[in-house]
């Protein structure tokens, strides 16, 4: 059982780096916008502040990441395995086929692990990146954004009629919440009505959090952020596990 | 919309076991409900002593399956598809001597969207015996293979048979039933309309002869009727066709000819198939 799951989730995995959008968008883009912005805005402490740019970047970059895997990653896979036909090959094996969706989301997780770990290693590398929050808390957090995002991702997988269909609506979904919810734009600069409509995209939670764990911050200080990224938890895998159909 | 409709049969151990019929006939139904990827909506099915239904893992433990529809992730290599598919079922087989039998060893780098037609068909037919199994199913095993490429999945076919496989498969080429399987059932808008060895199923529903001669128009041929033995005669082109029962009429046809003093342009005689069987079962004449 073991052995399947780690061969099936290594085989995803090796999948998904081999796609080169799908590689370039959850591994090079966030890095290359962090790098960018990071030359412009550099990581001097802003006035009265011990943290500059890059110290709640990277946490929002994570974010961006978190996104990317959730919501695009397992859309894209869902509905090639859906529409191909290749769910059809794994169902005449002796194999569950919520095997194949663990295994599924393993691989996403453990590419967004392997984002975040490109994006902490050029902010220390190249920006001297500051890091005042406690190491476990941050990851019970990231663990949390990443379960919420993937919950959400699977709305569209589910409640869509068609692969083509779900791809549109993972789009309509994807591009509000990595503009407006402070992962690729700091969310301070978005006009005030634009703020507060960001207050329901579940990824601008995901966000505060992680910024606020980075930046010294604890867990029971967030319970607005955590209670609604458990309700899209709850709420997601109630919706796919009804309406979700593998074929 | 029914599929398929009251089949009833048993395959035996170790023989090759072949369903014919047209596209739409039901084969893909009737194979989907045996290897449990289907519920039928009544009926009994035992596949080794399993029910599909209650048993479907165990069951797809001992059976190897090639769909006709199916895919692998495109960037997936051959052999890690080979490896991948092998964790599945516990028993470890030679993924490479399987490779290699089906004449796929140079291409185990490669990704699956750049093989062609027939390597897919192949690459499916070598995933469904990586587990070892007792029974495999073939659907459509040979259509889009080239003649080649038919010959060597024959051989291997009844290579499985002579290692002490069972094979059942589907396909809708006669002549592919009728070399290959020991037993053939035919079925036609889901129902077994005929089900036997092809020997058999050639003898008891087809004209055993056919006597192909090249007489000139001068001759009636009606005269070839009033031979005992001789069902029907027609003519088609320059060829008059004589249907025999045996082959004591074709004496008396060729000796007919030669009192009429009658100068043959060809003689030939040609013995039924599982296609004039299959045709004349399905009425598609």
């Amino acid at each position: 059982m073991l052995e399947r799951y780690l061969k099936l989730t290594r085989a995803e995995f090796i999948l998904y780096l081999r796609e080169p959008s799908g590689f370039f968008f959850t591994l090079i883009f966030p890095l290359l916008l962090m790098m960018l912005f990071g030359s412009i805005w550099g990581n001097e402490p802003f006035p009265g502040e011990n943290f500059g740019y890059i110290d709640f970047a990277v946490p929002a970059f994570i974010g961006m990441v978190i996104l990317t895997t959730g919501i695009s990653g397992l859309t894209t896979s869902i509905a090639a395995y859906r529409e191909k036909g290749i769910l059809r090959r794994f169902k005449a094996a002796p194999i569950s086929p919520l095997l194949v969706l663990t295994a599924e989301l393993s691989a996403l997780f453990v590419i967004t692990i392997l984002g975040m770990i490109l994006l902490l290693a050029a902010g220390v590398i190249v920006f001297g990146m500051r890091f005042y929050g406690s190491i476990p808390e941050v990851i019970a957090a990231f663990v949390l954004s990443t379960l919420s995002i993937s919950a959400l991702g699977f709305v569209p997988a589910s409640l869509a009629p068609s692969a083509r269909s779900g791809m549109i609506i993972a789009n309509v979904m994807y591009f509000p919440m990595l503009f407006l919810s402070g992962a690729a734009l700091p969310r301070q600069m978005l006009p005030p009505f634009m703020k507060s409509f960001s207050q329901i995209l579940p990824l601008t939670h995901v966000i505060e959090l992680l910024q606020g764990l980075w930046l010294g911050g604890h867990i029971w200080e967030y319970p607005v952020q955590i209670s609604v990224l458990c309700f899209v938890i709850v709420a997601g895998f109630a919706i796919a596990a009804k309406y979700f159909r593998w074929e | 919309m029914i599929a398929v409709d009251g089949i009833s049969l048993e395959v035996s151990k170790c023989e090759i076991f072949g369903i014919v019929g047209p596209n739409g006939a039901g084969k893909t139904t009737t194979m989907d409900c045996i290897v449990s990827m289907r519920r039928p909506d009544s009926g009994f099915i035992s596949v080794l002593g399993l029910n599909p239904l209650s048993q479907r893992r165990a069951l797809l433990k001992k059976v190897g399956i090639q769909q006709q529809e199916s895919e692998l992730p495109d960037r997936m290599k051959v052999r890690e598809a080979m490896e991948l598919f092998s964790c599945f079922y516990g028993n470890s087989t030679d993924s490479t001597e399987i490779l290699s039998r089906l004449g796929l060893s140079d291409k185990t780098e490669s990704f699956f969207s750049t093989l062609s037609g027939g390597q897919k068909k192949r690459l499916f037919v070598a995933l469904s015996l990586v587990g070892d199994p007792e029974i495999v199913f073939f659907d459509e095993l040979t259509s889009g293979l080239d003649p080649q490429a038919r010959r060597s999945m024959w051989d291997l076919v009844r290579g499985l048979r002579d290692d002490g496989k069972t094979v059942f498969l589907s396909t809708h080429y006669m002549d592919e039933a009728e070399k290959l399987c020991d037993r053939v059932a035919i079925i036609d808008r889901g129902r077994i309309v005929a089900l036997d060895t092809p020997g058999s199923l050639v003898r008891s529903h087809a004209f055993a002869l056919s006597v192909v001669m090249g007489i000139p128009d001068s001759f009636s041929e009606i005269e070839l009727e009033s031979i005992p033995g001789v069902l029907e005669v027609f003519r088609e082109g320059g060829n008059v066709t004589a249907r025999v029962r045996d082959s004591s009429a074709i004496v008396e046809i060729v000796k007919l000819l030669v009192d009429r003093k009658i100068e043959l342009g060809n003689f030939h005689t040609e013995k039924s198939t599982l296609e004039d069987v299959f045709l004349k079962l399905t009425g598609k004449r």
